[in-house]
């Protein structure tokens, strides 16, 4: 790799930073997403921090060696060589070290179907009609749930929290920070858009198919396009018409929304409806459960029918037999790096298949977990496909694969312009690995979200647990 | 259907748990014009040729073809031997009639011998591929695919006899997938369906051979998970357990009207009363391995537990009791009230204090069956030595199931099932470049990687299909 100063990547870095500081660039449509649930998310208070020497992976697609990380006010400050820190800058060790940005997972129930997995616990699936976008993921959300702390130690600092796969539309998902809290506002990203969650094929056949459908794969895209007729009208009839021209001087206005000072002539509101109507606006992003390649292209249409974008495939076993429609329609794939055969529809998973979503010039490939084991070690399943990768002579190196947990991830939550990479001015969320993070011997030694050590394996202060864990016997560490 | 597999969630978490599908399909389900539908498609598929399975076959039988395997000799190589010698550096190891018949340096290539160099890699035995239900099961969610459980509630629910190893199918598309990745032996297990005795399962070697090898294990599950099977209480899982065993024991007339088994139920459970094979128990919670511990005991029998998230609490116990784990080594969080122990740090506990460690996976264990090597890497990366990880999946189990003189370890006169790794083949950063199994070289393809050149290669003028 040719020698670039560490002057001059600094600039760099800071000049994309510059060019994407501060707030999202989203401006949601208030009619539809108006939310009375408002995040109060506040970063811990923190010093400085300087992590020295490490091998940084950027997450932007750059591998710097024995390079410099300053945490400042809770955003990255600087990022390069023999950087200059404030006086009372803690400073971190990191010869030897990796640093990333904190990884993000897209697809988590963890807090919706928390540990332990009691009968009273499961507020995933609001499985009593086929289309419930009216319900949104964070009001189930326990945020005591032992698998966010056990997360954070997998070096995890955002992560979607979605319903399940049950419904033809299972309601909003909420990104959520890592941190601990007492409510789930408290947890909630700021600025982060909602997602949708939508589901192909087999699971809502499976489960309304003897509940008055649909019950078979053509019903459900009849569902989804009467649920999207509905949000069109709905948008139609919410949308403040322009007061027409009197056609004569003296006559009266009339069919206007003028007189409607409040511009809701469309009627009642319908919770429903404003979420789908929002992802049509593009204010609320489509995260769609979709294992087969042709269901993937049939969705891709409803979305050309309904003008809304999908953001995302989630599962998409079969993702890589669409690698370059994904690419070239800007579609992310969210995928295991190993899970198949479970269902017919998961019968044709690879393991190179987030390798071959990643291979166009603009394809997003992410590794996404759907599990609270699996969102634990994001890292091992980024490994996994390095390793499959090297096995066919198409090798990954860190700093590409490192965006499979980071960037892209971020770039489907709406959230990459604040968080996902390294560059200066974004959240300072940032881990620091023992080691080269593709490995099973990896472990996230200290975890940093906006700026504030929030997790560290070697200080038992900076351990979160769970208010369920306290006086659980010895579950631990106690011996007999 | 069944109603658990041997470390199922619980069936509330359907949907979400995408991997766990066996949870999503309770008994009323699934309709009988569903399955004659699924029948009708799948008779479709094989009149059209679906290329799949009759692919594994040919495989099959090329191997079949091999009665005398090809002497190697595989030279310099980094040799994991699994046993008390350990690791050897810059080492060979011959094979001849499919068996290793010298592990040294300098060896010479018998004439008409294949020379592989190994140029330090990693050599290991093939690995263990866990407790699965490979071949007896094609597609989790699809019930006919899947033979793993019987559930007979309305008549005799509770059938030691029952034998899941009967229905092992060697063309499975899950053993190709299995092997390529190093692995050569799995034990299949029975799952309960309708008891929470499940009944018997047994090892297999995944060459594409039809039969098992050692003795049948018997698979009992205890605890919260088999609480809907026995009762609702899981001190009834203790009342059942006696009185079946007084029934095997001849303590109960074969005509009791109270009767829990049958006469081949009888005839099974006094085997394994009798020491012939392992009873495989599932159990997490330390209360309830304590009373295992107090029953295996009390009435002499050979036990091994799968799961166990929290038998380090007993591990001296088990240690005294000479009673192996299979640690789900990736199991750190209180998945429900038997779990609240649960540790990453299990298995290198359990180790420290003496216990015999393998690994088994909760989850799609069969066909991501190739996870367990992240389990073993895992349990590494929290306290276990390397070398403890190493035997966890490969002499250890082979041990337990009575099979290690056959396979297990890298010593002469084992078969010559063996792996060559691009590096530690307990790191998923690393993968198996080449597996023997009886010294027989195995192309390393399966359905996947035929479903991946096929993608690989760019589009021609011709749709995919036309390809290879």
């Amino acid at each position: 790799m040719p020698f670039i100063s560490s002057g001059t990547r600094l600039v760099l870095l800071a000049a994309l930073g510059l060019a994407s500081t501060h707030a999202l660039a989203v401006t949601p449509n208030p009619r539809f997403t108006q939310d009375p649930y408002p995040g109060t998310y506040r970063a811990i208070a923190s010093g400085p921090v300087l992590i020295e020497h490490a091998t940084v992976l950027t997450g932007a697609g750059e591998r710097l060696d024995d390079a410099d990380v300053l945490l400042q006010d809770g955003r990255i400050a600087a990022v390069g060589r023999a950087l200059q820190a404030p006086a009372d800058a803690l400073r971190v060790d990191g010869r030897g070290k990796w640093v990333t940005p904190g990884l993000i997972d897209v697809h988590s129930h963890l807090g919706v179907y928390p540990s332990p997995g009691m009968s009273a616990h499961s507020d995933g699936n609001e499985a009593t009609a086929p289309v419930t976008a009216n319900v949104w993921a964070e009001h189930s959300v326990w945020p005591q749930d032992p698998g966010f702390h056990a997360a954070l130690a997998g070096g995890v600092t955002s992560m979607q929290i979605l319903p399940g796969s049950a419904n033809l539309v299972g309601g909003r998902g909420v990104t959520l920070k890592n941190v601990s809290a007492t409510t789930y506002q408290a947890m909630k990203f700021p600025g982060a858009p909602w997602g949708l969650k939508m589901a192909c094929g087999e699971n809502p056949k499976r489960v309304y198919g003897g509940k008055g459908g649909p019950a078979t794969r053509m019903a459900n895209v009849a569902g989804y396009r009467a649920a999207f007729i509905d949000a069109a009208e709905y948008i139609r009839k919410n949308t403040v018409k322009p007061t027409p021209k009197r056609k004569r001087w003296f006559s009266r206005p009339s069919g206007g929304d003028a007189t409607d000072s409040s511009g809701d002539s469309g009627g009642k509101r319908d919770l429903k409806l404003d979420t789908l109507a929002a992802a049509i606006n593009g204010d609320i992003l489509v995260h769609i459960h979709c294992y087969r390649a042709d269901e993937m292209a049939t969705m891709l249409d409803l979305a050309r029918e309904f003008g809304f974008k999908v953001a995302a495939f989630h599962h998409g076993a079969e993702a890589y037999k669409l690698a370059d429609r994904l690419a070239a329609e800007s579609v992310c794939g969210a995928l295991w790096a190993d899970w198949w055969g479970f269902k017919m529809e998961a019968f044709d998973g690879i393991q190179e298949n987030i390798l071959l979503v990643d291979r166009p010039a603009n394809g997003c490939a992410i590794v996404h977990s759907d599990s609270s084991e699996g969102i634990q070690r994001l890292n091992q399943e980024a490994a996994k496909v390095m390793a499959s990768g090297r096995r066919i002579g198409m090798p990954v190196a860190p700093e590409r694969a490192i965006r499979w947990v980071t960037s892209n991830a971020a770039k489907s939550l709406g959230i990459d312009k604040v968080t996902g990479t390294l560059e200066v001015g974004k959240m300072a969320d940032v881990v620091l690995w023992n080691q080269d993070p593709f490995s099973v011997y990896a472990h996230a030694e200290q975890v940093y979200v906006d700026g504030a050590r929030v997790y560290d394996r070697n200080d038992a202060t900076r351990q979160p647990e769970s208010d369920f864990m306290l006086g659980q016997g010895d579950a631990k560490e106690g011996a007999l | 259907m069944r109603a658990f597999k041997l470390w199922e969630p619980r069936r509330w978490e359907r949907l979400r748990w995408e991997r766990h599908p066996a949870a999503s399909f309770p008994s009323g389900a699934v309709t009988g014009k569903e399955l004659a539908a699924g029948r009708r498609s799948h008779q479709a598929r094989s009149h059209l040729g679906w290329c799949g399975p009759m692919a594994a076959l040919a495989l099959a039988l090329s191997f079949a073809g091999h009665a005398l395997a090809q002497d190697v000799l595989i030279r310099n190589a980094t040799v994991h031997t699994a046993d008390i010698r350990g690791t050897l550096d810059n080492t060979d190891v011959l094979v001849r009639d499919g068996r290793i018949s010298a592990v040294g340096s300098g060896l010479s290539a018998p004439a008409g011998a294949r020379v592989v160099e190994a140029n330090g890699r990693p050599l290991t035995p093939a690995l263990f591929g866990g407790i699965t239900e490979i071949g007896v099961e094609e597609v989790s969610g699809e019930a006919a695919t899947v033979d793993s459980a019987v559930s007979l509630r309305e008549t005799q629910p509770m059938r030691p006899e029952f034998d899941v190893t009967l229905a092992y199918n060697p063309e499975s598309t899950l053993v190709p997938v299995a092997r390529v990745e190093g692995l050569g032996f799995t034990l299949l297990g029975a799952t309960t369906g309708g008891s929470f005795i499940a009944g018997q399962g047994g090892v297999v070697r995944l060459d594409g051979g039809a039969d098992t090898i050692g003795p049948r294990a018997l698979f009992l599950r205890l605890g919260s998970g088999g609480i809907e099977l026995s009762g609702k209480s899981r001190a009834a899982q203790w009342m059942l357990l006696d009185q079946m065993v007084s029934e095997a024991r001849g303590r109960v007339p074969v005509d009791s009207p109270h009767a829990l088994l049958t006469t081949a139920g009888r005839a099974t459970l006094a085997r394994y009363l009798a020491g012939e094979g392992r009873i495989v128990v599932a159990v997490e919670r330390a209360a309830d391995i304590r009373q295992l511990l107090r029953w295996a005991g009390r009435e002499g029998v050979r036990i091994a537990i799968a799961g166990g998230s929290e038998a380090w609490k007993l591990a001296p116990q088990l240690a005294a009791a000479k009673v192996p784990v299979f640690v789900d080594a990736l199991g750190n969080l209180p998945a429900d009230f038997d779990r609240l122990g649960a540790t990453l740090e299990n298995a290198s506990r359990l180790h420290a204090a003496g216990v015999a460690v393998s690994f088994a996976q909760s989850g799609d264990a069969s066909h991501n069956a190739r996870k367990i090597r992240q389990l073993a890497g895992n349990a590494v990366a929290n306290g276990l030595p390397w070398e403890a990880g190493l035997a966890g999946l490969t002499l250890v189990p082979a041990q337990v199931l009575g099979v290690d003189k056959e396979l297990g370890s890298i010593a002469v006169g084992k078969r010559a099932d063996l792996v060559l790794w691009s590096g530690d083949p307990l790191d998923v950063i690393h993968v198996a470049e080449q597996l023997w199994m009886d010294g027989t070289s195995i192309p390393m393809r399966s359905r996947q990687t035929e479903l991946r050149d096929r993608y690989l290669r760019q589009a021609g003028a011709l749709p995919r299909a036309y390809t290879p």
